[in-house]
């Protein structure tokens, strides 16, 4: 299987149905079905291939699987380097699992330059699995950043009245965050001669050096993720994307920030992640309190799952900067569970939005009368957003509380609130959308889910049950990478903090027996060395 | 009295080994002398010929220069007044083929636009010999001359639409901005000359690296980087460049933007790496002000911008910042990407100019940003090659102008600029706003009339070539990041 070059196969396939879109020519119905079949048929490919790939992949393995290098820039150490581990393996999944489903939104509710849309949706797929493959970080820096330009296009062209603000908006505030990173990238390729990934992950750089370049790729993962204060493009480019580029941000894009932390910032750069963990402690905790309070007051029901999606991924942030396993197994499940719930939640709004053409939340009412099925399926995800026990929302926020908690219990109880404030806005909604009094006639006529419709929400609701029962399929797979990437962590500190440390091996013996997310904690926190410094 | 035997010298040993790698510049100029005895017999009639002429001479001369020579060893010639060597093999090939793409973009223009003359191609091929000779100079005297020889066809060609008011304005303010920059550049070589007592570039570089403290020389190469900054339109001497790139006719315009840009840069490089190379320090000190300034006026200026050829001039301010940004750490690494960064650079400009040049409504050239309102619906080929060629402009990923700028920028973090490349990225943000709102319009905004279907076929295969370039660069960038280097390294002999 591993001579088998399925990375490159899935990374450049939707791009190979770009071109042949490109090709197509004409116009008319006849065409546009095509190209929608074609498109379909490109995304459908590569999801099936990731789910081979991921029936393939092996769980006990913590080390980059599928890996392909071939020569790309000689002589300046850039190579095309691919792979996957535990960590990047389901947000490639994810990625070409919501790419197919973006489509079939679009099926109807998109009509103009239907050509073009397609293109970019397999354009930015193609971006979006290479951010999580790429093991160079030329490479990654390359996907990474080629996603503005798609994401451009679909929010400019495709969007609501103020598409071209919240185009430029959310264009300018990720290429500022991302050229800082690009300067850091270079200085630490400078320095090691190799832009190599796992080649930089065993490399050391001084602790001054580690500060700036730290801030240079928080810049960029801050404003990606969104941290608060710099998310404030996030809900003027979700409320006027088109569903589907909703779907696409909230579900994929966000992840891209946390992953750049799991990929970049805590391997190559600890000291400065352990010096730095409090601020983004401090700064995960208002997010979660304060954007779920500015969600709670939102009438359109975009921004509110837009505010939503910000406190989520301050859980993400949080655990990820516990720095012990339970946290940032939490913050990686919660990408997961996110991306399909908040995706779904999305995709929920623009089915009622395809048929009133509103967003605002009084506008509707009491949808569980005429509309039954879009009712149950709203309250599956509004529960599974809230962190119901059973949901895949619960699992993730719940690891990640658990790692806080062991970390700083203030903290942790602050962020706790927020699980609180996400119930209130959730539930607000719900009972001003799905139940409370019938407010328009023209809302309490609108139809049910189509076959369509109906179609691509099975999986999504199938996923966020199956994950809450049964995470540990996710979490098995995701904890060999997890644990060896936090042993590297802890010894990488434990020897520039002190270098005469003797338990430091046990630790690392104990920490790879651990498979379970249950078992036991890592004994020194980054925080203590961190403050002891 | 010795130097001038040891010219006589020199000049003595002309013989075909020294001479034949010339032979690209002797064939262009005599076929230039040929064309212009054509034109003045034959008149109007003959400028078809006269384009397809001079076409053929840049190609042939340009496969000479590929095919006939090989050797990259630095070669004196012409009594050491030139020098043959890998890099100025490789900037002449990139000058010819920007010769070749602006010639092509002329080819519809000129009938279009009822420009029957003859002299603009002609023009054109002079103007290129000043410009072929600038990046094999090996003296001050014969840099001063090839820089006058192009700088003057290019001021002719400025106001070659004489009967319009812009043409004329562009063409007198290029010349006497120009002439004054050529005042510096003389009194910068002059005061070299009085320090030094040498003209040729291996002798000065000698001599001043034996001196302490060459005060009176450092005024100099002050002065001489001045006039050539002029040329590439860097800040503080850049006012030149929107004027001029509005007013002259719009195929002009694309000459200055894509060819006389490389040489003068060619000829920045060469005195850098030869003559200054002891005088690094001093030079690198004007060189970051330059640069960032350039970089800095050029993103926040462009930002105000209707017309499209300011636009466009503005932009070459800034990335001409970029650039220079290469030659901070004097290092070979540095100007490979220099010579990479002009290549790619040149090839979006002319993609950009191809599109420009195609654009109309009624007959009438389109210049304005807001007219390019709905392009994206009425000619989606055109639309979204521009809109390809403005991301890799500013810089985004997959596209060739992102590998340009991250050389640039590797370059200047491996010589510890670091305040300056973040300037330089920041400045690119900045910068990007401007190609976005062009993008934006061509994209988002709906259409306020037709535009002309304009098929000419010269400036499609320039478009599309440009296209095709800055992606497949993306997939098979070696042969040119190895010749570029290659063309550095003969520098540092």
């Amino acid at each position: 299987m591993n001579e088998f070059p399925i990375l490159s196969l899935m990374t450049f396939l939707p791009l190979v149905g770009a071109a042949l879109l490109l090709l197509l020519r004409g116009e008319g119905e006849a065409v546009q079905f095509r190209a929608k079949m074609l498109a379909l048929l490109m995304s459908g490919l590569t999801f099936i291939l990731s789910v081979v790939m991921l029936l393939n992949f092996d769980p006990t393995e913590a080390d980059f699987q599928f890996v392909e290098k071939r020569i790309w820039f000689e002589n300046i150490g850039i190579s095309y380097h691919m792979g996957v581990d535990g960590i990047s393996l389901f947000f490639v999944v994810l990625s070409a699992f919501l790419t197919p489903i973006c489509i079939l939104a679009s099926w109807k509710s998109v009509s103009k330059r239907i050509r073009e849309y397609l293109i970019s949706f397999l354009m930015l797929e193609t971006f979006m699995i290479g951010t999580f493959c790429a093991l160079d970080a030329i490479l990654f820096y390359l996907f990474f950043e080629g996603v503005l330009i798609p994401m451009f296009i679909i929010i400019g062209v495709w969007g609501g009245p103020r598409r071209v603000y919240s185009a430029f908006k959310f264009f300018l505030y990720t290429l500022l965050g991302s050229v800082l990173m690009l300067v850091a990238l270079l200085a630490m390729i400078v320095q090691t001669g190799t832009a190599d990934i796992p080649t930089l992950m065993g490399a050391d750089f001084s602790p001054h050096m580690q500060l700036w370049l730290w801030l240079a790729f928080f810049s960029s993962f801050a404003v990606k993720m969104p941290m608060w204060p710099v998310h404030t493009w996030l809900p003027d480019a979700h409320v006027e994307a088109p569903t589907a580029g909703s779907v696409i941000l909230a579900g994929v894009l966000l992840k891209m920030g946390g992953y750049g932390f799991l990929r970049f910032s805590l391997p190559m750069l600890p000291d400065a992640t352990a010096y730095f963990a409090p601020m983004v402690f401090g700064l995960s905790v208002v997010a979660i309190i304060y954007t779920s309070l500015v969600a709670l007051v939102q009438q359109d029901m975009k921004k509110m799952i837009a505010y939503s999606s910000v406190a989520h991924m301050g859980f993400v942030t949080l655990g990820i900067f516990t720095l012990n396993i339970q946290g940032v197994q939490g913050a990686v499940f919660q990408m997961i569970s996110h991306g399909v719930i908040s995706a779904a939640l999305f995709l929920a709004i623009g089915v009622v939005y395809d048929r009133l053409h509103t967003r605002d939340i009084n506008r509707y009412g009491n949808l569980s009368k005429n509309m039954p099925i879009y009712a149950t399926v709203f309250v599956i995800l509004m529960l599974g957003s809230v962190g119901l026990p059973g949901t895949s929302g619960f699992v993730g926020e719940f690891l990640a509380l658990l790692g806080a908690y062991k970390v700083d219990t203030v903290t942790a109880t602050f962020a706790a609130t927020g699980v609180v404030f996400g119930a209130a806005y959730m539930l607000l909604l719900t009972r001003k959308l799905v139940f409370g009094p019938k407010v328009n006639d023209d809302a309490a006529a609108m139809s049910d889910m189509t076959v369509v419709e109906k179609a691509y929400f099975l999986p999504l609701i199938l996923l966020v049950l199956w994950l809450g029962v049964a995470p540990s399929y996710v979490l098995d797979r995701t904890a060999p990478a997890i644990e060896s990437l936090l042993v590297q962590y802890h010894a990488k500190l434990a020897t520039e903090v002190e270098p005469n440390i003797a338990n430091v091996p046990e630790h690392s013996q104990e920490h790879v027996q651990m498979n379970e997310q249950d078992q036991m904690p890592l004994q020194d926190h980054a925080q203590k060395h961190g403050m002891g410094e | 009295m010795l130097k001038n035997m040891e010219w006589v010298n020199k000049m003595t040993a002309l013989n075909w080994v020294t001479i034949s790698p010339l032979m690209p510049e002797i064939f262009t100029a005599v076929a230039g002398l040929l064309l212009l005895l054509v034109g003045a017999l034959r008149g109007k009639s003959s400028v078809p010929f006269i384009l397809s002429a001079v076409l053929a001479t840049f190609f042939v001369a340009s496969c000479f220069l590929f095919f006939g020579y090989s050797d990259i060893r630095p070669l004196d010639t012409m009594g050491g007044m030139v020098v043959v060597d890998g890099f100025s093999k490789w900037m002449r090939l990139i000058i010819f083929d920007g010769l070749i793409v602006s010639t092509l973009l002329l080819v519809t223009w000129l009938k279009d636009n009822q420009m029957y003359k003859f002299e603009i191609p002609i023009l054109y091929l002079l103007s290129g010999v000043g410009m072929l000779f600038m990046v094999s100079a090996n003296n001050f005297l014969a840099l001063y001359v090839s820089l006058e020889l192009s700088s003057l066809s290019l001021y002719v060609l400025a106001a070659i639409n004489r009967d319009r008011l812009d043409s004329t304005e562009a063409g007198l303010k290029y010349f006497i901005l120009g002439a004054l920059s050529s005042g510096l550049l003389l009194f910068g070589i002059s005061l070299i000359y009085g320090f030094t007592g040498s003209l040729f570039f291996a002798e000065v570089g000698g001599i001043l690296s034996q001196m302490e403290m060459p005060a009176g020389a450092m005024v100099g190469m002050a002065f001489v980087l001045a006039g050539l900054i002029f040329k590439i339109s860097g800040v503080p001497f850049h006012m030149w460049t929107p004027d001029v790139y509005q007013g002259a006719p719009t195929p002009v315009t694309a000459l200055f933007a894509i060819v006389p840009k490389v040489a003068a840069f060619g000829l920045i490089i060469r005195l850098l790496t030869g003559p200054f190379l002891s005088l690094h320090e001093q030079a690198a000190q004007i060189l970051i002000f330059v640069s960032v300034a350039s970089m800095v006026v050029g993103a926040y200026a462009g930002l105000a911008q209707e017309n499209f050829k300011r636009l466009m001039a503005y932009s070459s301010i800034s990335n001409m910042g970029y650039a220079l940004l290469g030659l901070l750490s004097g290092q070979p690494e540095g100007v490979a990407a220099v010579i990479l960064y002009l290549m790619v650079y040149m090839v979006m400009v002319a993609g950009v100019f191809a599109v420009l040049m195609g654009l109309k409504r009624q007959g009438h050239a389109i210049e304005n940003i807001s007219d390019f309102a709905g392009l994206g619906k009425s000619s989606p080929l055109m639309a979204y090659s521009l809109v390809a060629l403005l991301f890799s402009m500013s810089g985004i990923p997959p596209l060739a102008g992102f590998f340009a700028k991250l050389f640039i920028f590797q370059s200047a973090v491996a010589g510890g600029f670091f305040t300056v490349a973040v300037i330089g990225v920041l400045a690119s943000v900045v910068a990007s706003y401007y190609y976005l709102r062009v993008i934006k319009v061509i994209l988002f905004d709906e259409p306020i009339g037709e535009f002309d279907h304009d098929c000419s076929y010269s400036r499609k295969v320039v478009m599309v070539g440009a296209v095709a370039f800055i992606i497949i660069f993306t997939f098979v960038p070696n042969y040119l990041l190895d010749q570029a280097q290659l063309a550095a390294s003969s520098l540092f002999q």
